[in-house]
């Protein structure tokens, strides 16, 4: 299938089912390079299996997709970080007894190749590599706004650094689409608008973000598109303004019978 | 790596004092001391080998003692009367070290997708099924020699300088339990600085990171696979290693040597000592071969003193007062004797403006 070139993310007809249960069926939607794609649904309606499928951590059971005009379709989680596509997680799934500098530097593991005998040596390249993840380290660390000194561990993190800690993280794996599981979950409304600062910095340098979130405000005042899925289907699919009064969304978060 | 002058001098002392120890102990204690400081530096060694796999990353391993096994069953083999081979201990130890790498990775490969209880079974399992293989394999072609185990294993020969026999060197004569702490204290340094520098390393961070989160090491780039098969060959590789000077020091070798209860020994060091923490498990191992030690031979006599009979056989006391003691460390210290603290490294110094400034 060709593509145009400006998409980024690619998915065709894609299922999944665990036993009897359908978390998804007959998903299509495509990404844009550049822009920042939104996934909302009511609880359980196959956001996070999406992600997961996107990810490796789940195979689809029918269907395919694309990425960066490669298929992905049975593909483990590192090769698809290898990819270009850096998730968080709904519950937050930080290395909790490293500190958070260590946090960042482990995605930077896949960027970087020094092995058994680097780390023994020390030679000049093995050095020059690890400097060089220290450097971006901290770096990462200013860039999504992290106060706390770099060797607090994970775990001693407040809840929306270790949020933020979360994406630092994903970026360190150079990415190009970041995924992100409910970001603002649990968040206040302050911490929700720099979160809202921080997407809109990524997406300026030239990252592709896709954003799972029940903050239905924050998805349409932030997304230049939007899906809706409801019972793992894809019922909506458009700008903001489309979605916010497209019936089909409004039945499916309302219930009943709206017209 | 930037010391201050406080721990520069501790090394100092402590060198020295690891320089002179076989003399002290044997002029203190005896020459049986000599020994059994010998076979301390061995279990240190094994417990910094199984410490990659279950301290870094955090993969408990109940069957440790069979890569162990495995490289003193290669050196008594190659070394041995049993097929009349002599092959040089230069040879035969890294062999005995890699064949232990190939079977860390052959433990490692079927146990990928298994974690915490369940690994440890079947890792119970395999340390069960290479010490019944090398207590079996007499027939119906003899290689191991069954349960009687192998004799006049050949002395750890470095060219011609003979391990086994005393030497005279710069005007000082060495026993052969000396000459053999000389030797397993410099393997022992070199495993401890194998271990550092893994330790903080790009494949350290790998480890650590499949340790707190599989899910999401994968999920950063982390190829799974690989680097827990790395976990479990560098371990067995360092086991391996010290099978082969085991196997070189005692001569003997039998099945018994690599039960259920010497695995379950090197884990306590690590667990004992703090986990992840190099510092941490040679203190376990240390204390782990000397205590039983010191029980064994004072438990006897100090009855004797305070009662004037001995009421309790040493060694089951011995058992006893070990007990007791895991017991009381894991509920008073359940991270260990020395647990492994966040390392303030030597390189934040570099950037601490970026703290100082933000």
């Amino acid at each position: 299938m060709t593509q145009p070139a400006d998409t980024l993310l690619q998915l065709s007809a894609v299922g999944k089912r665990f036993g009897g249960l359908v978390a998804l069926s007959d998903v299509t939607l495509h990404i844009k390079r550049g822009e920042i794609y939104g996934l909302i649904g009511p609880n359980g309606a196959g956001k996070t299996t999406l992600f997961n499928i996107l990810t490796g951590l789940y195979f689809l059971d029918t269907g395919s997709f694309t990425f960066d005009n490669n298929s992905y379709t049975r593909c483990p989680p590192h090769r698809l970080a290898q990819a270009g596509i850096a998730r968080t997680f709904q519950n937050i799934r930080l290395f909790a007894n490293m500190s958070a500098l260590e946090n960042i530097m482990v995605g930077r593991h896949l960027r970087t190749r020094t092995g058994i005998w680097g780390a023994l040596t020390r030679h000049a390249a093995a050095r020059a590599e690890e400097a060089t993840t220290l450097q971006r380290a901290y770096e990462l660390l200013r860039y999504v706004g992290i106060s706390c000194p770099a060797h607090t561990l994970a775990k001693n993190l407040s809840y929306g650094e270790q949020r933020r800690l979360e994406i630092a993280r994903a970026l360190a794996t150079e990415p190009k689409l970041l995924a992100l599981d409910e970001p603002a979950a649990g968040m206040n409304a302050t911490e929700t608008a720099s979160l809202k600062t921080l997407l809109q910095a990524i997406r300026a340098g030239g990252i592709t973000v896709l954003l799972i979130e029940h903050d239905v405000k924050l998805i349409l005042g932030l997304c230049d598109r939007v899906a809706v899925l409801d019972y793992g289907k894809k019922i909506a699919e458009g700008v903001p303004d489309e979605i916010r009064n497209d019936p089909a969304v409004i039945t499916a978060y309302m219930g009943g019978h709206a017209t | 790596m930037k010391l201050n002058h406080k721990s520069s001098v501790l090394l100092v002392v402590l060198a020295v004092v690891l320089l002179f120890l076989p003399f002290i102990a044997d002029a203190l204690l005896g020459r049986g001391w000599v020994r059994i400081l010998d076979f301390a530096l061995l279990y240190i060694m094994l417990a910094l080998g199984l410490n990659i796999v279950v301290g870094y990353a955090g993969l408990l391993d109940l069957g440790y003692i069979a890569f162990f096994a495995v490289g003193a069953y290669c050196y008594a083999l190659l070394g041995s009367p049993q097929f009349g081979l002599h092959w040089p201990f230069w040879i035969v130890l890294p062999l005995g070290a890699l064949l232990a790498c190939v079977f860390g990775v052959l433990l490692g490969a079927p146990t990928l997708r298994l974690r915490g209880d369940y690994l440890a079974i079947v890792t119970l399992g395999f340390g069960e099924i290479v010490r019944i293989f090398l207590n079996n394999l007499n027939a119906p072609i003899n290689i191991t020699n069954g349960p009687q185990g192998i004799n006049m294993i050949d002395p750890i020969r470095l060219g011609t300088f003979s391990l086994s026999s005393e030497q005279s060197l710069f005007g000082l004569s060495f026993p052969a339990v000396h000459l053999h702490y000389y030797l397993f204290l410099a393997c022992t340094l070199l495993v401890i600085f194998i271990s550092m520098r893994l330790q903080d390393s790009r494949i350290g961070r790998a480890w650590a990171a499949i340790r707190e989160d599989e899910v999401a090491a994968t999920a950063m780039g982390i190829n799974t696979r690989n680097i827990k098969l790395l976990a479990f060959a560098m371990g067995a590789t360092f086991g391996g290693a010290a099978g082969g000077l085991f196997a070189g020091l005692q001569g003997f070798v039998s099945p018994e040597s690599f039960g259920l209860t010497e695995s379950i020994m090197v884990l306590c060091m690590v667990v004992l000592g703090g986990m992840g923490n190099i510092k941490g498990v040679v203190l376990g191992g240390v204390l782990l071969v000397l205590l039983p030690e010191a029980l064994r031979h004072g438990a006897g006599p100090m009855q004797q003193a305070w009662f004037g009979k001995t009421y309790i056989d040493p060694e089951s006391l011995r058992m006893l007062l070990f007990g007791l003691a895991l017991i009381a460390v894991m509920l008073l210290r359940p991270a260990g004797l020395w647990p492994s603290r966040q390392r303030q490294r030597e390189l934040t110094e570099e950037h601490e403006d970026y703290d100082s400034t933000r």
